[in-house]
């Protein structure tokens, strides 16, 4: 092992000789394991891996994500998820009627509006295909979004959830992240929703720095003095 | 080529005419992460040129037709500014910089894990604000740290310089007199 445990490296760096591994971002030449990517180097088990601290959101199934309607089509719609590929949303996994027309098609979802879907079809050789079908998930009426990297999404959840309960109890606002790094806060209030979205840019500032949770938690409660009135 | 009335470009002590030795470099400077449009940027000096890459993407192909689908597509624009240099240069790109741009974008796609991301395009923009000769070596390293700065998987990061041979001797990163 030449790199320690969360240590940044650059791409091309050395990260260990020998029987490990070459998980996430990184890449093996002979015996030696190389990083592609800047993050931080971690070991787990025996596989090394690159957390990255930077790049695009590439789809996974399964994942939760908040997207722009940017075109409307014969038979459903067409989202911009902030990744490079278009991803679309057919009529058949909306709720919606299924003998509805072209015109109740545009009724449903008009360009612009904001959707809060799951990725349930992607591969590298066909574009990804949304579901709205699920608890929670359709339309966007209300809340404000914050807009950071995807990267930085594991740390706003923290370890086990602690960062976001932490940040829905605080700011008494529900805080959605979709996995693409557009995040939706929904509060009773706009102070509440305010609040939320400045320590979610926080968060992303601040990612890489240890005890960021209690950080927040006193801006938050710094920031909420008087302002909030149920 | 060594006469009376031309500039000797390597003294008696072997130094150049900036004092440097045969295998030194100029005076480097880095800069990432400048441009917040960008996904990924940096800002080199080398001397005196001084040379601003970004890069865009991982983004969809635009126009659709020059996607591939087992890779991404890498597109490159080197360009000198029209003050970059002693005499206005047309903004307009000249042979010399559609030459550069092929030649830069070869020397960085080895090291681009293009196939991570198929039918897309990666977009790497290299403009140069002055220039003092190895504005192209430059240009590599400033685009390889921008794809970097860019989250964009890499086989390692591109470095470049230049070498010429001044009375039979190697020497590296020739400045502008010695270019000349």
């Amino acid at each position: 092992m030449h790199a320690e445990p969360k240590q940044l490296v650059t791409p091309g760096e050395l990260l260990a000789e020998g029987p490990y591994f070459a998980g996430e971002n990184t890449y093996r030449d002979g015996s030696k394991i190389y990083s592609s990517r800047i993050g931080l180097a971690d070991l787990i088990g025996n596989k090394l891996i690159v957390v990255p601290i930077k790049g695009a959101y590439i789809p996974r199934i399964d994942d939760i994500v908040i997207g722009r309607i940017t075109d409307i089509g014969m038979s459903g719609w067409q989202v911009d998820i902030s990744a490079p590929y278009p991803a679309m949303l057919p009529s058949s996994e909306t709720p919606m009627d299924r003998d509805a027309g072209r015109g109740d098609l545009a009724h449903h979802y008009g360009v612009g509006d904001l959707t809060l879907a799951q990725v349930i079809a992607f591969d590298r050789s066909r574009d990804p295909l949304l579901t709205t079908k699920g608890r929670g998930l359709g339309k966007v009426t209300s809340g404000r979004v914050a807009r950071i990297a995807p990267a930085k999404i594991p740390r706003v959840i923290g370890k086990k959830g602690s960062m976001i309960t932490m940040l829905k109890k605080e700011t008494n606002t529900d805080i959605v992240p979709g996995q693409n790094g557009i995040i939706l806060a929904i509060g009773k209030n706009p102070d509440q929703e305010r609040i939320a979205v400045e320590a979610l840019y926080m968060i992303e500032r601040e990612a890489h720095t240890n005890g960021l949770t209690d950080r927040v938690r006193a801006m938050i409660q710094d920031e909420m003095k008087g302002k909030v009135v149920e | 080529m060594n006469d009376q009335n031309t500039v000797r470009l390597i003294n008696d002590n072997g130094l150049r005419v900036d004092g440097r030795r045969l295998d030194e470099l100029r005076p480097i400077k880095i800069e990432v992460g400048i441009l917040d449009k960008a996904d990924g940027s940096a800002y080199v000096e080398h001397g005196k040129n001084k040379i601003l890459a970004a890069v865009y993407g991982p983004r969809e192909a635009h126009p659709k037709h020059i996607a591939l689908s087992d890779r991404a597509v890498v597109r490159c624009r080197y360009h000198m500014a029209p003050f970059s240099t002693d005499e206005r240069k047309s903004p307009a790109p000249s042979r010399r910089e559609h030459e550069l741009s092929k030649v830069i974008r070869e020397s960085l796609e080895p090291a681009i894990m293009s196939e991570y991301f198929p039918r897309s395009t990666i977009d790497i923009f290299i403009e140069v604000l002055q220039a003092d000769a190895g504005t192209r070596c430059a240009g590599i390293t400033a685009a390889a740290l921008a794809l970097a700065d860019a989250g964009i998987p890499m086989r390692e990061l591109v470095s470049a310089c230049a070498a010429g041979k001044i009375d039979g001797k190697v020497v590296l990163d020739l400045s502008d007199v010695e270019d000349k």
